[in-house]
């Protein structure tokens, strides 16, 4: 099979694409950051978490960090900000604020 | 190695092609007047002639749905359809040639309502003309059986991979007796060969994505132009799988059939089984010494415009049949195609358009002699008319 640079697909001539603009390479929408498109974001409190991953189930974004059943944090450059994992916490554990708020902390 | 002449419909040949061809999925719902293309091969299925996955689906949407699937997995597909059914696929056709799934399928020529007519004309498939499928047309049952054939070999070649219609009209072609001949299963099986598909999703060492989105900057447009250049470099991939299947089985296979084009001052353009009944009118004309011709397109897309221009070249006038309308158009399909060819070739040859057939309505020969008449006399030109109604 052909290999593709993807990341200049930009450049490519209409040859130069994989034909039926398959992607051929898989797993790549972790390059593609949509932390952008957030307005708010969840702040964590380690100390009130009890690791129950309501929020790790709820989140459509998969920006819940976890290492060995345990929350580590949140992944900022894919979370867009919907609140699902806030409106979900049982324990007070996350909330949401602004981002110019998050810029001025 | 033929089989001795036969009789058999046009669905039968192409239920025939199709079990030569053994598609690993077959998704299809019934549809007069195609069911009994896929009934017959419902048959092989259940006798264990073909290796086939049968899929009964609950509708047409659904059928191409489930063949693009099968074909984004890596598996040969075959499939039929018609009229309505035909309409109901709309969406999918574009995306089984945007994903570059070679699908072939077979389409019974029919009308489209309303009102209901269940006969045979070119509406239904005019309608997909504009989706990236590579349309064929068949004039005979056995030229549906050879076009199916090299439907298969088209829509698979590395350089294509298309989608193909191989379409045959509505009872003329589809339920009338016809005399035929088969190529032996092992000449086809060879002729057509193993499909290699280039991404298949059950390749899972090499993953990939399909049907991807492209809603940002021109990757959409690069996109469709990709499409539109491998379209039209089919072509020559139609011409050359045509020319060895006719090495093969002694038949010829004409992009453009051309008959009396040397020296025809008055021409006649016609698709599918109509063409018969024009030419067999020509030979009667020729005999009393008029110069007419007829020239019968077996491709429609990618339209061979050159090659049309060509067998129009000698002419003084030409009429060109179309068996649908292209409602609030100029000239309907197939008409606007040759007038847009002679332009682009510089020839300027005066055209008239007929809409002829509709419904099942029959091309006669007194019809067919009236426009020959019409085109010695240089009425009509420039006009668009439904032959044999008075307004």
């Amino acid at each position: 099979m052909a290999t593709f640079d993807v990341d200049s697909f930009e450049d490519w001539k209409p040859s130069d694409f994989p034909q039926g603009f398959v992607c051929p390479e898989a797993g790549n929408s972790v390059k593609y950051k949509t932390g952008g498109w957030r307005s708010r974001r969840p702040i964590w409190d380690p100390e009130a978490c009890k690791n129950c991953m309501l929020c790790w189930v709820y989140c459509p974004d998969a920006s819940i960090q976890v290492k060995d059943g345990a929350m580590t944090g949140i992944d900022l450059d894919h979370c867009k900000g919907c609140g699902v994992c806030v409106s979900e916490c049982r324990f007070g554990a996350l909330k949401m604020i602004t981002e110019s708020e998050a810029k001025e902390a | 190695m033929s089989s001795e002449a036969f009789s058999a419909t046009g669905n039968q040949m192409v239920a025939d092609a199709f079990r030569q061809a053994d598609p690993d999925v077959m998704a299809a719902y019934p549809i007069t007047p195609q069911t009994t293309i896929v009934e017959n091969y419902a048959k092989f299925v259940a006798n264990g002639q073909v290796h086939t996955e049968f899929v009964t689906v609950e509708s047409e949407h659904s059928a191409m749905s489930a063949c693009i699937g099968a074909s984004a997995a890596g598996g040969r597909v075959a499939t039929a359809t018609s009229s309505q059914g035909l309409a109901l696929m709309w969406e999918e056709l574009h995306i089984a040639a945007g994903m570059r799934c070679p699908i072939v399928m077979a389409n019974a020529n029919r009308a489209i309502s309303a009102p209901i007519n269940i006969h045979g004309d070119h509406s239904d498939i005019m309608g997909t003309r504009d989706t990236g499928w590579i349309i064929l047309f068949a004039e005979t049952a056995q030229e549906a059986y050879d076009n199916s054939i090299i439907a298969f070999k088209v829509a698979e070649d590395p350089r294509v991979l298309l989608p193909v219609m191989t379409t045959l009209d509505g009872f003329v072609t589809t339920h009338a007796m016809d005399r035929c001949v088969l190529e032996d299963d092992q000449t086809v099986a060879k002729f057509i060969g193993q499909y290699h598909p280039l991404y298949p999703l059950l390749d899972t060492d090499h993953p990939v994505a399909q049907g991807m989105f492209a809603n940002l900057g021109n990757s959409f447009m690069k996109a469709k132009l990709q499409v539109r250049r491998t379209i039209e470099g089919s072509l020559d991939v139609i011409k050359e799988a045509g020319q060895s299947w006719s090495d093969i089985c002694g038949r010829p296979f004409d992009i453009v059939d051309s008959w009396g084009t040397e020296d025809a001052d008055y021409l006649i353009v016609a698709l599918g089984s109509m063409a018969g009944n024009a030419r067999h009118t020509a030979r009667m004309l020729r005999a009393e010494g008029k110069k007419v011709g007829v020239v019968r397109p077996r491709v429609f897309r990618p339209f061979p415009a050159k090659e049309i221009a060509q067998a129009c070249s000698h002419a003084k006038r030409i009429a060109v049949f179309d068996r649908s309308d292209s409602l609030g158009a100029q000239f309907a399909p197939l008409g606007a195609e040759v007038a847009t060819s002679l332009y682009n070739e510089g020839l300027s040859i005066p055209v008239s358009n007929y809409v002829v057939g509709l419904g099942g309505a029959d091309v006669t020969i007194d019809e067919i002699k009236s426009v020959y008449s019409d085109l010695a006399d240089g009425t009509g030109s420039g006009t668009i008319s439904y032959l044999g109604i008075q307004e």
